[in-house]
């Protein structure tokens, strides 16, 4: 390749180059807090900037009691592999959740509060929503250490200007 | 500016060497002095390790794997390659991107 066809990709590359990502985490099952920490770790190693906005639901991912006890949801998920008579029997979501933890950890996938340091170190940023938080009676306290700061959905809007946006 | 040192290799568009047995130290301090990183032995120490997983494992390893196995905190590895070292790491070794998601 010579310098000017070299010049040229760069050119190409920095136009279609992502520097900034934002993701509003709104729900609180295992399988909806993952998406939304690998993306923004993956966003970090790619050298762009990850915001992490935990709303609703989302704020069990950051919720000290609850971080190590998410769980999948059976009810109302068309993808369960059982029939929804058989899926909605108590203690089935546990079951599902144990194997799915098994199968991750034979795959060297972190925890949801190891992927929490991970993010943490990696430099992304933490926010807990205000509403949600006074909604469901929880302190700054209540959450792991990672979230760095508790702020409205305007607050949001600022810190994510010049970001792409997705929702979980 | 040594980029004239690597215009025979074979680069994909994103910047990644296409044949990891053309690379060599130079090529390596070449890449990384285009993408404006100065590397110390601290950087060097995690360039090798990529190399030297991607010659036994034939795939290039991903940051989870590299913090592990150098034992380097994945915070140091981010204040040595702030600007994204899962792509960079790569680039410099000369291996592909890691197709690890962590």
């Amino acid at each position: 390749m010579n310098v000017l066809e070299k010049e040229v990709n760069q050119e190409e590359t920095q136009k279609h180059t992502m520097t900034k990502l934002a993701i509003i985490c709104s729900k609180g099952s295992l399988d909806m807090a993952y998406p939304g920490l690998i993306l923004a770790n993956a966003a970090r190693m790619c050298g762009v900037e990850a915001t992490l906005f935990f709303t609703f639901w989302g704020l069990d991912i950051v919720n000290k009691k609850k971080i190590d006890h998410l769980h999948l949801t059976f009810v109302g998920n068309p993808s369960v592999p059982v029939p929804a008579m058989i899926a909605g029997l108590p203690g089935m979501e546990g079951i599902a959740t144990t194997m799915m933890k098994r199968e991750m950890e034979k795959l060297d996938i972190p925890s949801i509060r190891e992927m929490l340091e991970i993010l943490d170190d990696a430099g992304a940023e933490m926010y807990g929503c205000q509403m949600a938080m006074d909604m469901f009676k929880l302190e700054k306290d209540d959450l792991v250490p990672q979230v760095k700061e508790i702020i409205t959905a305007m607050d949001f809007m600022d810190l994510a200007a010049d970001a792409q946006i997705i929702f979980i | 500016m040594t980029t004239a040192t690597y215009t025979h290799v074979a680069m994909d568009k994103d910047g990644y060497l296409l044949n990891p047995t053309e690379w060599t130290m130079d090529l390596g301090e070449a890449i990384a002095d285009d993408l404006n990183i100065q590397l110390t032995p601290d950087h060097w120490r995690l360039i090798n390790f990529a190399r030297e997983d991607f010659a036994s494992k034939g795939q290039s390893p991903g940051l989870r794997r590299i913090a592990q196995q150098t034992g380097v905190a994945i915070k140091q590895i981010y204040l040595l390659f702030p600007k994204g070292p899962g792509k960079l790491i790569a680039k410099i070794a000369g291996v592909p991107k890691p197709k690890s998601c962590l």
